[in-house]
């Protein structure tokens, strides 16, 4: 029976049944969800594309527009934003529709003759100054808006607002707080000078990240909120950029060199970015995840660390002899947060670039080579001098006997102090 | 300007066998070079891209590990302006510039022979330079980009050296290529042919040749100078030795922001012949064209900093650079003006050079008029190095450049072969690239302002679904170039000469002097000046 519904239809019905074969390989291919959402996107983005203002309010739910800022000055850059594009949205729809009249009216096949004198008409004459002036009074009203949002933005309060000598018209030109953020292939680093805090923050696996891979880290950003705050960029190696897209700007790091901005946060929350600047292999995982919370939490927090820090600063100093069990256990720990990204957790590395540390020459030879290796660097790998003696000499035990290393040798936190002299 | 030469080829002809093309001086053949040359290299650049969003297609590492990614991501950029849009510009320049001026040849034709063949020699640095970390001691992949910033660039392995001389080489070539076409321009002119009655494509290619030789040696100097930090213990670019790492960017812009009007201009000169063609009228403003491609070119010049906004200039120096930025819509909106206003009560029909031009109006003018939101400062703190900027740059280069390419060949292959393309598969052809084109590069935009960062192999899964659009779109995009491939391939080679005789004019509407020679023109172009009304 079915045989004969099918045998009897016309040819464009078969065709049909085709397409609806396709359409189910399609979604079995691509997930029937994932396809629908597409669609719809292409559809939203080409009713925004031809649109109009109100893509802020689709921006929430699609990821059309820039999220929404939390700084004052992430606002203003937003309402240049959707100014120009606002702009250049009716340009565009008028200049569209100038082109497609021309391509409808004026055809051959309609018989239209050709005006051959129309460039010697007035407008002939006269285009090349009224097309101009107009031209250059758009240009005008866009940059006579973006410039006080510009200098409001670039230059950056050099006085702190605790600072007697403040005149009372610099009181919004003022910062409450300094932060440093330092770009390493690939990780960020943020200090806090005058808290004495530094953290390193780099992403955090699949595995355990889920949703929020490349997008999430294992120490977030933790910054106060209604607070001016001044950021220090730069980098120790290659060039970096920290974005994240709702403080509303972003500067290159640049090594040996210090970029600043400034901004205020007006709403707690987490902020997500990552590296904007090409700085190398692994520029995609390296993301940038500010916490800003409210001053009694950031309070606490830093009260946090500075107890942390006092605890590990005593425990490196102390001159016991650890043991290699010790040591072995402490050097996983760090070995899989700052060294895996390259070296990879197996040791093997991804060679020709990073040279696995699994039967190594240098790994399984006389340690002093090895201690001078992680001190100073050698090629792309970075020198870890910055890092405590005890930190070290874990890590360095601990590479000596992974892996079927076995060398059996143990580093002392001392070992690596006569080193450095 | 009647004169119509049919019968020079018969009593010289070509020369035969491989020294025809080793030993040309010939113009055409030479030009003729430079095409399937920039053709070799589209596609080698297009493959590479479609590597690229295949591995953007969906979240995680599917085909590349990084360092390929960025290499992949670097070569693309170079095969495509070095290898495919320049040398595709100076193939339609070599062809058409002595016709539409009534000259038998170029002015230095060994020059011309020297400047087409170092281009192989340089195409086979680059592709060295892409495949020498694959062999054992090759050092590692260039992961810098095409921008090659220091400090990055100075870590970069062996490979980085192959790219240096390869930008070297490239950049003699188009040197050559410059100074060639700037003293055919001056000096060849048939008499009577004064500087206001030269054809459009003439001007901006004067124009481009000039911004050539101003600003590539620039490049060659800051590459030379990345060539010592990294081999000679210099410091140029090394902060730690006294250097300045974003002097190198200084230095790359300003090579690297005339070099898009380098790649736009000649497209625009053939556009200005192919829109009057199609709608049976003059080009209207021919002066005001001129004019504003010289404000485009010398504005173009300073505000190279546009591309940094980031790395931290004054106040005054970003202020500068935005204006300044800002006032190239002036001379490319009375450019985008003078093609629809030549539309403009014209008597059109859509053949698929006039499809294209049509399409590049629009397009082009989306991508300039993002390019004014790139060049508001404070707005562009957040578009700069997203995927905004991607799109952004492909919008302004692909219809801009390369499909103005299109339509110049398109319009001028029937009077290079001799034989009519195939225009069902021309409007093909057409119709799928611009739909392949704007699916890939428009929902971009939007990756962009989401904050998805440009040159990553991997992205968070909220960036799923614009990705694998953009993907589709790019494989659309990519098929249709097969179409293309077909389409020359039997334009040049397929079907029986004698067949189809096509006109000295070929189209109904086409003007100039390079439409008065026979179709398929003589080998010698205009072996007697013809005479100027």
């Amino acid at each position: 029976m079915l045989f004969n519904v099918y045998s009897d239809v016309p040819v464009s019905q078969s065709a049909g049944h085709k397409l609806t074969k396709i359409w189910v390989a399609i979604k079995y291919l691509w997930g029937y969800k994932l396809f629908i959402n597409s669609i719809r996107k292409v559809i939203y983005s080409a009713a925004t594309g031809m649109g109009l203002l109100w893509s802020s309010v689709a921006s929430a739910e699609y990821g059309l527009n820039f999220p929404t800022p939390v700084t004052p000055i992430g606002q203003s850059i937003y309402d240049v934003h959707m100014l120009t594009m606002g702009i250049i949205t009716v340009i565009l729809v008028i200049m569209t529709a100038i082109v497609f009249y021309a391509v409808f009216t004026f055809r051959k096949d309609k018989g239209y003759e050709a005006d051959q004198e129309f460039h010697n008409g007035w407008f002939g004459r006269w285009s090349w100054v009224i097309v101009p002036i107009a031209v250059l009074g758009i240009d005008l009203s866009i940059a006579g808006k973006a410039q006080p949002i510009l200098e409001m933005l670039w230059e950056s309060p050099t006085k702190e607002c605790s600072d007697p000598t403040l005149k009372p018209e610099e009181k919004d030109k003022c910062y409450d707080m300094i932060v440093k953020i330092i770009g390493h292939q690939w990780w960020w680093e943020y200090e806090y000078p005058d808290l004495g805090i530094k953290i390193e923050s780099r992403y955090t696996p699949e595995e355990q990240a889920g949703e929020n891979y490349l997008r999430d880290v294992d120490n977030n950003f933790i910054l106060p909120i209604n607070k001016k705050i001044r950021f220090l960029q730069t980098s120790v190696d290659v060039n970096h950029a920290y974005w994240i897209p709702e403080l509303g700007f972003k500067k290159d790091a640049i090594a040996g060199y210090i970029s600043e901005t400034w901004g205020e946060i007006k709403k707690e929350g987490i902020y997500r970015g990552q590296c904007a600047e090409l700085c190398g292999t692994w520029h995609a995982r390296m993301p940038a995840v500010v916490e800003a919370v409210s001053q009694d939490k950031f309070d606490s927090w830093v009260a946090q660390k500075q107890a942390e820090k006092q605890a590990a600063l005593a425990e490196a100093a102390s001159d016991k002899v650890w043991s290699k069990d010790e040591l072995y256990a402490k050097g996983e720990a760090i070995y899989n947060v700052k060294c895996a990204a390259c070296h990879q957790i197996t040791g093997l590395g991804i060679p020709p670039a990073f040279p696995p540390l699994k039967d190594s020459k240098i790994v399984k030879g006389p340690v002093s080579e090895h201690i001078n290796i992680v001190l100073n660097g050698l090629k792309t790998m970075p020198p870890w001098a910055s890092e405590t003696d005890l930190d070290l000499a874990a890590v360095i035990t601990y590479e000596r006997n992974a892996w079927g290393n076995n060398t059996n040798d143990v580093v002392q936190p001392a070992d690596i102090k006569a080193a450095r002299k | 300007m009647t004169t119509t030469v049919a019968h020079e080829a018969d009593h010289h002809g070509p020369p035969t066998g491989i020294g025809r093309w080793l030993f040309s001086t010939n113009h055409k053949d030479i030009g003729t070079m430079y095409l399937f040359f920039a053709l070799t290299m589209l596609f080698l650049g297009g493959a590479s891209a479609m590597v690229i969003r295949a591995e953007l297609f969906m979240p995680g590492l599917q085909f590349v590990e990084p360092d390929l990614y960025n290499n992949i991501v670097t070569n693309h950029a170079y095969m495509m302006i070095f290898g495919a849009v320049m040398p595709a510009a100076a193939g339609l320049a070599n062809w058409m510039i002595p016709m539409m001026i009534g000259a038998p040849d170029m002015a230095l034709p060994r020059m011309n022979n020297l400047s087409f063949w170092i281009l192989p020699a340089a195409a086979v640095m680059l592709i060295l330079s892409f495949v020498v970390p694959f062999f054992p001691g090759g050092g590692s992949q260039i992961n810098t980009g095409w921008t090659i910033y220091p400090p990055l660039s100075v870590k970069v392995g062996m490979s980085m050296d192959f790219l240096i001389f390869a930008i070297h080489l490239l950049g003699i070539s188009s040197i050559l290529a410059s100074i060639n076409i700037i003293v055919t321009l001056i000096n060849m002119r048939a008499p009577g042919m004064t500087m206001g009655k030269m054809p459009m494509f003439c001007w901006t290619w004067l124009i481009t040749a000039f911004l050539l030789i101003l600003v590539v040696p620039v490049l060659a100097g800051g590459v030379t100078m990345l060539l010592f930090d990294r081999n000679f213990g210099t410091s140029f670019f090394d902060a730690a030795g006294g250097g300045d790492p974003v002097l190198f960017q200084h230095l790359f812009w300003f090579f690297g922001h005339p070099e898009v009007y380098i790649l736009l201009l000649p497209s625009v000169g053939a556009l200005a012949h192919v829109i009057p063609a199609f709608s049976r009228k003059p080009l209207f403003g021919y002066n005001s064209l001129v004019g504003s491609m010289f404000i485009i070119a010398t504005l173009g010049m300073v505000v190279w900093a546009h591309h940094q906004y980031t790395i931290g200039m004054s106040l005054g120096a970003v202020s500068y650079f935005m204006i300044g930025t800002i006032l190239i819509s002036i001379p490319v909106g009375l450019m985008i003006l003078n093609f629809i206003a030549t539309m403009w009560r014209g008597s059109m029909t859509f053949e698929t050079p006039m499809l294209f031009a049509i399409a590049i109006v629009i397009m082009f003018t989306f991508g300039g008029l993002t390019g004014v939101m790139l060049a508001v400062v404070p707005a562009d703190m957040q578009y700069h190095d997203s995927m905004f900027v991607v799109a952004h740059f492909h919008y302004v280069l692909l219809p801009g450049a390369l499909f103005g390419l299109y339509a110049g060949v398109f319009f001028w292959l029937p009077k290079w072969t001799g034989r009519m393309y195939d225009e069902t598969l021309g409007k093909l052809f057409f119709w799928t690239t611009t739909i392949g084109f704007n699916l890939t590069f428009f929902p971009q935009h939007f990756l962009g302002l989401a904050g998805m960062p440009r040159r990553i192999v991997d992205y968070n899964v909220q960036f799923l679904e614009f990705n694998v659009v953009s993907s589709v779109g790019a494989l659309i995009f990519g098929l249709s170039h097969l179409v293309l491939l077909y389409v020359i391939i039997k334009a040049v080679w397929g079907g029986k000469k004698s067949e189809e005789k096509l006109t000295p004019h070929v189209w109904e509407g086409a003007k100039g002097l390079e439409w008065e020679l026979s179709t398929p023109p003589p080998f010698h172009s205009w072996t007697t000046p013809p005479a100027i009304k």
